[in-house]
């Protein structure tokens, strides 16, 4: 078994409207950073697997994306796994 | 008649729904326990407001997985009434028995308020004690009640007359200047295809005494019981 750590970035998808992303874009400009556009704001979840490999690990986040991480109505998701020792 | 009312940690509506099922309409509430897996022989199912699980990861999305969620899903798909209001509705929704999904609202804010409400369809359990194109004055109260989907739903829903409640102005003009949360068509209410599961932000139970300012919400409740002893 190893262990490994996880990242799951979980985002709305493209054309779904993203009002956080809208207010932290008019604030950004408030402040003076006026090239920044197409702001979207999502979630980071880190978590730590214990597996016997990588293909197992990826198989329990695509499990859990569609039980209940991820909303596919609205959501979009990505992932990364490293491996700790 | 016997109304099951699921509590889930962060429910906050349960007594308020029981209240109207109790004292206005002098049936039976039964609460459920979000930890049951059994809904004790009731006749319909209300899924109150409130923040189920605190709204952790997504409003809805903790308590779809809760053994009481998953009975009510086997009960609405067996044909039994389900009725979710505010954070019952985005329930419903998560759990897959209404579709489309809740972003947050478009203003950002927090909105607890009276609005007005057209009926659209009259021919669902829950609404055939009003009158079509009838306006209702119902407060909403919640966060995320910008309701949306893929423009395929849209058309289905619209098509099917699923739509039943749309924010609209106290005269029933349906415009964006009426739509306090950014959602879809001014969406405020759906049923599925079946029309035995229906979803509503706003909040009748809180508009079915005159002291509270409005008894409009009341008929939804009376509808469902007059829906179940049809059947």
């Amino acid at each position: 078994m190893g262990r490994y750590s996880v990242k799951v970035f979980i985002t709305y998808k493209k054309g779904v409207l993203d009002p956080q992303g809208v207010a932290v874009e008019k604030a950004a400009h408030q402040l003076g950073f006026k090239k920044v556009k197409n702001v979207r704001v999502g979630k980071l979840i880190t978590m730590e697997v214990e597996a016997k490999s990588k293909e197992e690990v990826e198989r329990e986040i695509k499990e859990m994306a569609e039980k209940f991480l991820v909303n596919p109505v609205i959501e979009d998701y990505s992932y990364e796994i490293s491996k700790e020792g | 008649m016997r109304f099951g009312i699921p509590v889930y940690p962060g429910s906050n509506c349960d007594r308020d729904v029981g209240w109207v099922i109790e004292k206005v309409l002098g049936h039976q509430a039964v609460y459920l326990w979000h930890k049951e897996g059994n809904l004790k022989g009731i006749d319909a199912v209300i899924i109150p407001g409130g923040f189920s699980y605190g709204d952790y990861l997504r409003a809805g999305a903790m308590a779809k997985i809760s053994p009481i969620t998953e009975a009510i899903c086997e009960f609405a798909q067996r044909g039994g009434l389900v009725m979710g209001i505010c954070n019952g509705f985005q329930i419903l929704l998560e759990a897959g028995l209404l579709p489309g999904a809740m972003l947050p609202n478009k203003s950002l804010s927090f909105i607890c308020k009276f609005v007005h409400l057209k009926v659209e369809n009259t021919d669902t359990p829950f609404t055939s004690l009003y009158t079509k194109g009838e306006v209702l004055k119902i407060p909403i109260a919640h966060a995320e009640g910008n309701y949306t989907c893929p423009e395929e739903t849209l058309k289905e829903i619209e098509e099917g007359g699923q739509v039943v409640l749309r924010y609209s102005s106290p005269e029933g003009e349906v415009s964006p200047e009426f739509n306090p949360n950014g959602s879809l068509n001014n969406i405020a209410g759906i049923c599925n295809r079946e029309g035995n599961v229906f979803g509503l932000m706003p909040h009748p139970e809180r508009a079915s005494e005159a002291i509270l300012g409005s008894t409009d919400g009341l008929k939804m409740f009376k509808s469902m019981v007059e829906g179940v002893v049809k059947a």
